[in-house]
C-alpha cells in the first residue's frame, strides 16, 4: 500500500502525455452555423405575404427612381393645352387596341357633332372619332311628322379632337415654323379663315367651311364641305412659303396681321411636335397643370419615400437617445421627461405643421419647416419603445457585471443595453415610414404645405388636383391613389413580416 | 378611484393649459392680419385688438385672453373668414355637421367591427379568418381618403346612387340629408370597422385559449354560452374603452373627408382658418382639437380603471 500512497516523489519519467497528438475539441457542428440575421431572413422568407409585399415595395421604389429616365418629360414640363388629358401613346394608339389612345367618351352627340368631327378629320388628316359606343334613337314630332333623331355616345381621341387653334406668333417664329415644316413635311399652319365668312363665329377655329348661323356645316350637293379659306391678301400678316393644303392654288393666305405679330390657325398636335420634337406621349395621361402624370407620380413618390426615410432616421436617433436616458435613469428623470412627452404629444399634428410653416418657412424654407414639424413629435413613439426595452434590460446580470467592472453610464447605455434593444427598434422603423407618408400626403392634400416649387409635385398635391377633376379625368385620381394604396399595404405587410422575423416572440401580437 | 379620476382630470387640464399658452404665444407672435381699409367692421376689429392688449407683453395678452374665455366665453372675433363675427358662434354652427356625420359612422361601424372580429376569432385559422384578417390589414393600411375617392367615383358619379357632395342645410335628420351623408359615413367607417375587427379578434383569440374557457365548457356550458358569458365579457375590457375613445374622437372628425365631401364642419373651418390666416379662429380650433385629443385619451384610461380593477392599481403609466 505504501507504494500507492507515495505520490510526492514520482519520477518525471513515469509521466506520459496522454493526448499530445490527438486534438482536443468539441465535436464539430454537423450543420452550418447561422447568424441572427440569416435566421431572421429565413423566418421572413417563410412569410409569403411579406415576401410579396417586399417585391411590390421594391417595384414601387424602382418605379419612383426610374420614372424620370423612362418618361420623355420632366416634372417641370407643363403643357398649356394638354390639361387633364387621358393616357396616349401614338404607336400603341395606331394599333387600335382600345388602350392608350387618348379616348374619352363624349355623350349626347348628334349628327351635327359628327359633321364637326368630320371637318377636323378632313382638314388635319387626323380622325378624332375612334368609335361609336352607344346609339340612341328618339322619335320627335317635327311639323306634324314623326322624325327619327339619333344621338350617340362617341369615343373620341382628345388629342386629335382639339384640331386647329388660333395662335399668335412673332415674325421670326412664324418663319422658323415654316422652315421646320419644309424640313419635316408636317404641317402646323393652316390657311386663315375670316370670321365674316363663317357667320361671324370667332371662338371656333375648327370651322373652315361654309356654316349656317348655328355653326353647323352647310354641305354641297355631293355631301362635301365648301371651303371658305381667305384669299384676302390685304389681311395677310407675313409671307408664307411652305407646305400648302390640297386644293390651294397659291391664293390662300396663312396668317393675319395682328399688331406687330401674326395670327394663324395652327394644328396644335403638330405644333406640339414642332416644340418638343415628338408626338405627345403620356403613359398615365396628364395632370391639371399639363405635367406628365407618370413623371409626376414618380417625382411625388420619390419625395415621399426619401422624406419618410429621412424623418424616420432622425426620429429614430432622437427617440433612441431620449428613451435611453428615460429608461436608464428612471425615477424623477423619467417622470419629468414623461411630462414633456405628454405636452408635446398633446398638440395636434396639423397645428404643429401650421405653426412651423408660418414661423419658420421664411427662415429655413418650406421643406425645412415641414421636416421640423415631423421631427418635433415624431420621435415620441420611438422614445417610449426604447424606454420599455431599457426597463427590460437594465436590471439584468450582464449590466450589473459591466457596472462592477467600472463601465460608465453612457457605455452601459449604448454599448451594453442598446444593442439588445436595437432589433425591436429598427424593425418598428419599417412601420413608422408608412405613417410618415400618410401624414405627409394628408397635409399636402389639404394644401397646408405646398411643396410644388421644391419637388415639382407630391402625391398629396396630385390627389387634390385629381379630386377636383374626378368626373372629367378620373385617371388623374386613379394613379396617385393606386400608388399610395399599394405603397401603404406593402409597407405595412413588409414591416409586420420584418418585425415577426426579428422578434419571433411577438409574432401575431398586433402593435 | 375618485381620487385617481380627479388627479387625471386636473393633470389633463394642466397639459391643456400649457399647450394653449404655447400655441397662443406662437400665434400672437405672427404678423397681424392686415384688415381691409374702409370696411365698417375694421374699426370694430381694431377696437377689439386694442382691448385684447395687442400692444402689451404676450403674458399680459394671454391673461386677458384667458379671462375673456373663462368669464365670458369670448374667443375673439374672426378677422378674415367671417369678418367681425364672434368665432365661438361660427364654430358652434359648424360643430353639428361634424358630430352627426361621425356619430352615424360610429353607430353603424362598431357592431359590424366587433361582429366581424368575433366571427374571425371563432373561425380561427380557417379561410374565413384569413380573409377577414387580410382585408382588415389592407383596410387599415390604406388611408381613408383613398376609399373616399373610390366611393365618390363609383357610387356618386358612375352609379349615381348618392349625391356628389353633402346636401347643404341644417335638417340633420331628414331622409335626403342622411342619404347624402352615406358616402362620407362609409369612407369614415371602413377604418373604424377594421380597427375594431382587429382588436376584437386579437383579444378574443387570446381569451378563448385560456383555462377558464376550458372549465366553462367542462362544467357543461355550450360553446355559445361560454363565449358570450365568459370570453366576450373579458375581451370587452379592451374594447369598451376604445369605444369610449372613439365617441370622444368623433368631435374631431376627419379634416380630409370633410374636404372631399364638402361637409360644412369643424374640419373645413380649420382648413379655411389656416389657409386664410384667420388667427382667432385658428386659436379656437387648436384648443378644441387639443382638448378632444386629450379627453379621448383620458376617457380611455379612466374607463379601463372602472372596468378592470386590476389595471387601476398600476394606473400610473
Amino acid at each position: 500500500m505504501s507504494n500507492n500512497t507515495n505520490f510526492e516523489h514520482i519520477a518525471p519519467e513515469k509521466f506520459a502525455f496522454v493526448q499530445m497528438d490527438s486534438r482536443l475539441h468539441d465535436q464539430k457542428l454537423e450543420t452550418k452555423s447561422r447568424s441572427f440575421f440569416a435566421d431572421a431572413m429565413l423566418r421572413f422568407r417563410k412569410n409569403k405575404s411579406s415576401v410579396i409585399a417586399a417585391w411590390i415595395l421594391l417595384f414601387l421604389i424602382l418605379f419612383s427612381l426610374l420614372s424620370p429616365v423612362l418618361s420623355p418629360y420632366s416634372v417641370n414640363d407643363k403643357d398649356k393645352m394638354y390639361v387633364n388629358y387621358p393616357a396616349y401613346i401614338p404607336s400603341i394608339a395606331e394599333k387600335g387596341w382600345g388602350i392608350l389612345d387618348g379616348a374619352r367618351t363624349y355623350t349626347s352627340q348628334n349628327d351635327n357633332s359628327l359633321l364637326y368631327w368630320r371637318g377636323i378629320a378632313e382638314e388635319t388628316g387626323m380622325e378624332p372619332v375612334l368609335g361609336v359606343v352607344n346609339t340612341y334613337v328618339t322619335t320627335v314630332l317635327q311639323r306634324g311628322q314623326e322624325v327619327e333623331r339619333y344621338t350617340y355616345d362617341l369615343s373620341i381621341n382628345r388629342y386629335f379632337a382639339q384640331g386647329i387653334m388660333y395662335w399668335v406668333f412673332t415674325y421670326d417664329e412664324f418663319a422658323k415654323i415654316q422652315e421646320w415644316q419644309n424640313e419635316t413635311g408636317i404641317q402646323v399652319i393652316y390657311p386663315y379663315v375670316e370670321s365674316s365668312d363663317i357667320q361671324g363665329i370667332t371662338d371656333n377655329p375648327n370651322l373652315w367651311y361654309e356654316v349656317d348661323s348655328n355653326g353647323t356645316a352647310v354641305l354641297d350637293s355631293d355631301g362635301n364641305f365648301i371651303p371658305v379659306y381667305s384669299t384676302n391678301k390685304s389681311l395677310e400678316g407675313a409671307e408664307y412659303n411652305s407646305i400648302r393644303i390640297e386644293g390651294d392654288d397659291g391664293s390662300y393666305i396663312y396668317s393675319a396681321a395682328k399688331s406687330g405679330a401674326v395670327q394663324c390657325r395652327i394644328c396644335y398636335y403638330n405644333y406640339y411636335q414642332y416644340l418638343n420634337g415628338m408626338e405627345p406621349t403620356y403613359l398615365f395621361g396628364t395632370t391639371n397643370l399639363g405635367q406628365d402624370l407618370f413623371c409626376a407620380v414618380g417625382a411625388g413618390a420619390r419625395f415621399s419615400l426619401i422624406f419618410a426615410v429621412a424623418v424616420s432616421v432622425i426620429n429614430l436617433f432622437i427617440g433612441a437617445v431620449y428613451g435611453a436616458i428615460q429608461g436608464y435613469y428612471g425615477g424623477y428623470v423619467d417622470m419629468f421627461m414623461d411630462r414633456i412627452v405628454d405636452i408635446l404629444s398633446g398638440v395636434p399634428f396639423i397645428v404643429v405643421t401650421t405653426l412651423f410653416q408660418l414661423h419658420l418657412a421664411q427662415k429655413v424654407g418650406v421643406l425645412g419647416s415641414f421636416l421640423f414639424a415631423f421631427v418635433l413629435t415624431g420621435w415620441i413613439s420611438m422614445a417610449s419603445l426604447t424606454r420599455k426595452q431599457f426597463y427590460r434590460f437594465k436590471g439584468q446580470e450582464f449590466v450589473m457585471a459591466a457596472r462592477t467592472l467600472g463601465a460608465s453610464d453612457s457605455r452601459l447605455m449604448f454599448k451594453h443595453i442598446f444593442p439588445n434593444a436595437i432589433g425591436t427598434i429598427i424593425t418598428s422603423c419599417a412601420l413608422v415610414v408608412p405613417n410618415v407618408i400618410r401624414s405627409e400626403t394628408t397635409i399636402t392634400y389639404l394644401g397646408i404645405v405646398d411643396l410644388s416649387s421644391y419637388v415639382g409635385t407630391t402625391i398629396g398635391t396630385l390627389l387634390s388636383q385629381g379630386n377636383a377633376a374626378v368626373t372629367t379625368a378620373p385617371h388623374t385620381l386613379l394613379w396617385p391613389s393606386l400608388f399610395l394604396g399599394l405603397l401603404m399595404i406593402s409597407f405595412n405587410l413588409f414591416g409586420n413580416g420584418l418585425r415577426d422575423a426579428f422578434n419571433p416572440s411577438t409574432r401575431g401580437v398586433e402593435d | 378611484m375618485l381620487k385617481y379620476t380627479l388627479q387625471r382630470i386636473l393633470y389633463m387640464l394642466l397639459v391643456l393649459f400649457i399647450i394653449t399658452l404655447m400655441c397662443f404665444v406662437l400665434i400672437r407672435m405672427l404678423p397681424q392680419t392686415v384688415l381691409p381699409a374702409g370696411d365698417p367692421h375694421t374699426a370694430i376689429v381694431e377696437a377689439r385688438r386694442e382691448a385684447l392688449g395687442y400692444n402689451k407683453p404676450y403674458l399680459v395678452q394671454f391673461g386677458i385672453f384667458m379671462k375673456n374665455v373663462l368669464t365670458k366665453f369670448d374667443w375673439g372675433v374672426s378677422e378674415v373668414l367671417y369678418f367681425g363675427q364672434d368665432v365661438l358662434t361660427v364654430f358652434l354652427d359648424k360643430l353639428p355637421a361634424t358630430v352627426i356625420v361621425n356619430l352615424y359612422s360610429i353607430i353603424f361601424t362598431i357592431p359590424i367591427g366587433i361582429g366581424l372580429g368575433v366571427f374571425a376569432a371563432l373561425k380561427k385559422n380557417t379561410w374565413i379568418d384569413y380573409l377577414i384578417s387580410t382585408l382588415t390589414m389592407v383596410v387599415i393600411s390604406v388611408p381613408s381618403f383613398v376609399y373616399a375617392f373610390v366611393i365618390q367615383y363609383v357610387f356618386c358619379y358612375k352609379l349615381q346612387w348618392f349625391p356628389f357632395l353633402m346636401k347643404s342645410g341644417t335638417d340633420w335628420f331628414s331622409p335626403s340629408m342622411i342619404w347624402s351623408m352615406i358616402p362620407a359615413v362609409m369612407s369614415l367607417g371602413f377604418g373604424v370597422i377594421a380597427g375594431f375587427t382587429r382588436t376584437t379578434r386579437a383579444e378574443l383569440t387570446e381569451v378563448l385559449t385560456s383555462e377558464f374557457m376550458l372549465l366553462a365548457r367542462t362544467k357543461g356550458l355550450t360553446k355559445a354560452q361560454a363565449t358570450i358569458r365568459h370570453a366576450l365579457r373579458n375581451c370587452f375590457v379592451v374594447i369598451v374603452p376604445s369605444i369610449f375613445g372613439e365617441f370622444v374622437g368623433i368631435l374631431g372628425g376627419s379634416l380630409i373627408i370633410e374636404r372631399i365631401f364638402s361637409i360644412p364642419g369643424v374640419g373645413s373651418l380649420t382648413i379655411n382658418a389656416i389657409n386664410g390666416q384667420d388667427y382667432p379662429m385658428f386659436m379656437l380650433t387648436t384648443v378644441f382639437y387639443t382638448a378632444v385629443g386629450l379627453a379621448a385619451g383620458l376617457v380611455v384610461d379612466i374607463s379601463y380603471g372602472f372596468i378592470d380593477p386590476r389595471i387601476r392599481m398600476g394606473s400610473k403609466k
